[in-house]
């Protein structure tokens, strides 16, 4: 049987503006805080992995020149949204392999000041003449023409989509699912934006792809996050204070779209995070009832109602209920995005498939101050990359805790 | 007469415009690119087929804030064709959520692009209000 797999260390630098860094400088900080918080040196790695999904390729090798050049294995990786998760589960894969008995992941992003991501026209040529190209035979860009390429817009149809087939999602109710996680942020001291936001405010603020307003987007921003995995058996080995804080990996999933109906003309996040919670409810051998926490991808509030059904926190359709009963506010009985999520904490994409899972271990580890979740013992990491890719991971505090 | 260029080839200009999609002849999967093989099935064979006109708006959204060049506003939907799935605009309609809402019945509509140098024009297509 594959060994345990262990976070030993985890950091996310501040999520925000960085004009004086670099994304190396960004990577470099996490990963070495990452390192220290594991009590660990670039000598102990044996893997790295790692993802900067709009740098260019060979971040890791980057990254190793600033840190620590030891002639490991870099995988450089690159998965949508889900980059970050992806380096994770990578590094995970070679220790479960029997490759190395350690490894580190890296995700980092600069994107504050970024506009529209998704969207993109094609160059126009000087000469106008109609001329089919591409797979569609397209005689001209069809973004606007023949739907939304942004990614407002397609989030914005994923909720509708469940608003029509079980009804009550309104544009006021996404607007309270952003207004609850502008309301945690405020105890997120790296989140990238710290205001609470009234609903009248969130719904009366600038109108991006209706029914989501700027407000209920998910943040460009600059950042990074890592983390140094251990297998079970070299965790044993090490300090009980490097046990006691050590967190089990008890899911570490990766999916892709199978083929549905309609999946490609609206690309379908729910049937590939369902598929992904299905299979990391039973690696960790626990129920969505057990989750003392979730970190969930809400790149716009319309994807956060239909992830509470995706993920199971709610009965098939009842999302709309499941919300309003107050579940997952941060006093609530499934705490959904106490960070503030991706609206307000922000998401530099690859960084946020790590810092949703450092979120998760802070809590575990009792060191979440002020928006600590007492008590916290299981919790659950989830991202999206549109593509489709899906990451979720199960956590657990250590039993020495 | 103009000479006339569909917006995409899966859109079949003429007396009564409607859409084709490339059906998976193992399956039934419907694709409106052109494929290797089938997503759903890996089936190589693939035959042309008509989707209905006519249709119930499944998801939409309304576009105030886009990409440079593209106009907005625009409503962006997905269209139930009697069980074939169809990304198209709502055209013909105010773009305001009075006016659009989700299971309201629409049917496929042409409108001009423009001409370009050599005279031709190109037709594109959305959903009109049925
Ligand atoms: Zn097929």
């Amino acid at each position: 049987m594959a060994d345990d797999i262990y976070i030993l260390g985890i950091k996310m630098t501040k999520f925000g503006k960085h004009p004086d860094k670099d994304t190396v400088d960004l990577a470099s900080e996490a990963a070495m805080a990452a390192l220290a918080d594991g009590g660990v040196t670039m000598k102990d790695m044996g893997v790295l992995a790692a993802g900067c999904l709009m740098g260019g390729g060979g971040i890791g090798q980057q990254i190793q020149k600033q840190i620590g050049q030891t002639g490991i294995p870099v995988f450089n990786v690159s998965n949508a949204c889900a980059t970050g998760a992806t380096a994770l589960r990578t590094a995970i894969m070679a220790i479960k392999a029997g490759e190395c008995d350690m490894g580190l992941a890296v995700g980092v992003e600069k994107l504050a000041g970024a506009g529209l991501l998704g969207a993109g026209g094609r160059a126009k040529s000087d000469k106008k003449e109609w001329t089919p190209s591409g797979r569609y035979g397209a005689v001209t860009g069809t973004d606007g023409r023949i739907g939304t390429d942004a990614m407002p817009g397609t989030f914005a149809q994923v909720g509708m989509e469940y608003g029509h087939k079980y009804g009550g999602a309104s544009f006021e109710l996404f607007a309270k699912i952003s207004e609850k996680n502008h309301a945690h942020s405020t105890l997120n001291p790296l989140a990238a934006y710290t205001k609470r936001m009234t609903l009248e405010e969130i719904m009366n603020d600038v109108m991006i792809a209706y029914p989501n307003t700027r407000s209920m987007c998910s943040a460009n921003c600059d950042g990074a996050a890592a983390a140094v995995v251990v297998s079970g058996s070299k965790l044993k080995t090490m300090s009980l204070e490097q046990q006691r804080r050590a967190i089990k990996v008890s899911a570490s999933v990766l999916t892709s779209d199978p083929w549905q109906e309609a999946c490609q003309v609206l690309p379908d996040v729910n049937t590939l995070t369902k598929v992904a919670a299905k299979q990391a409810y039973e690696q960790a051998g626990v129920g969505p009832e057990d989750l003392d926490l979730v970190e969930l991808h809400d790149c716009f509030a319309t994807a956060e109602l239909v992830h509470y059904d995706n993920l199971g926190l709610c009965e098939e359709g009842g999302a709309v209920d499941f919300f309003n009963s107050g579940a997952t506010w941060r006093d609530g009985r499934t705490p959904v995005n106490v960070s503030g999520g991706l609206e307000s904490k922000g998401h530099p994409i690859a960084a946020t498939g790590i810092a949703n899972i450092w979120e998760v271990c802070h809590h575990l580890r009792g060191e979440a101050g002020d928006r600590q979740i007492e008590g916290a013992k299981v919790g659950l990491a989830h991202v999206i990359g549109l593509g489709s890719a899906c990451g979720i991971h199960i956590l657990e505090k250590s039993a020495l805790g | 007469m103009t000479a006339q260029i569909p917006l995409v080839d899966y859109l079949v200009l003429g007396d009564a415009p409607h859409l084709q999609a490339n059906e998976c002849t193992s399956c039934g999967a419907r694709y409106f690119d052109r494929r290797n093989a089938c997503a759903g099935c890996f089936g190589t064979e693939f035959r042309k087929v008509d989707v209905p006109t006519e249709g119930e708006v499944r998801a939409f959204t309304i576009v105030t804030f886009a990409a440079p060049g593209v106009p907005v506003p625009f409503v962006a939907a997905v269209v139930d064709c009697n069980g074939t799935s169809v990304r198209g605009n709502l055209i013909n309609v105010d773009p305001d959520p009075e006016h659009v809402s989700l299971g309201m019945k629409v049917r496929l509509a042409t409108y001009s692009l423009g001409l370009d140098d050599n005279g031709v024009e190109a037709v594109g297509f959305g959903f009109e209000p049925a």
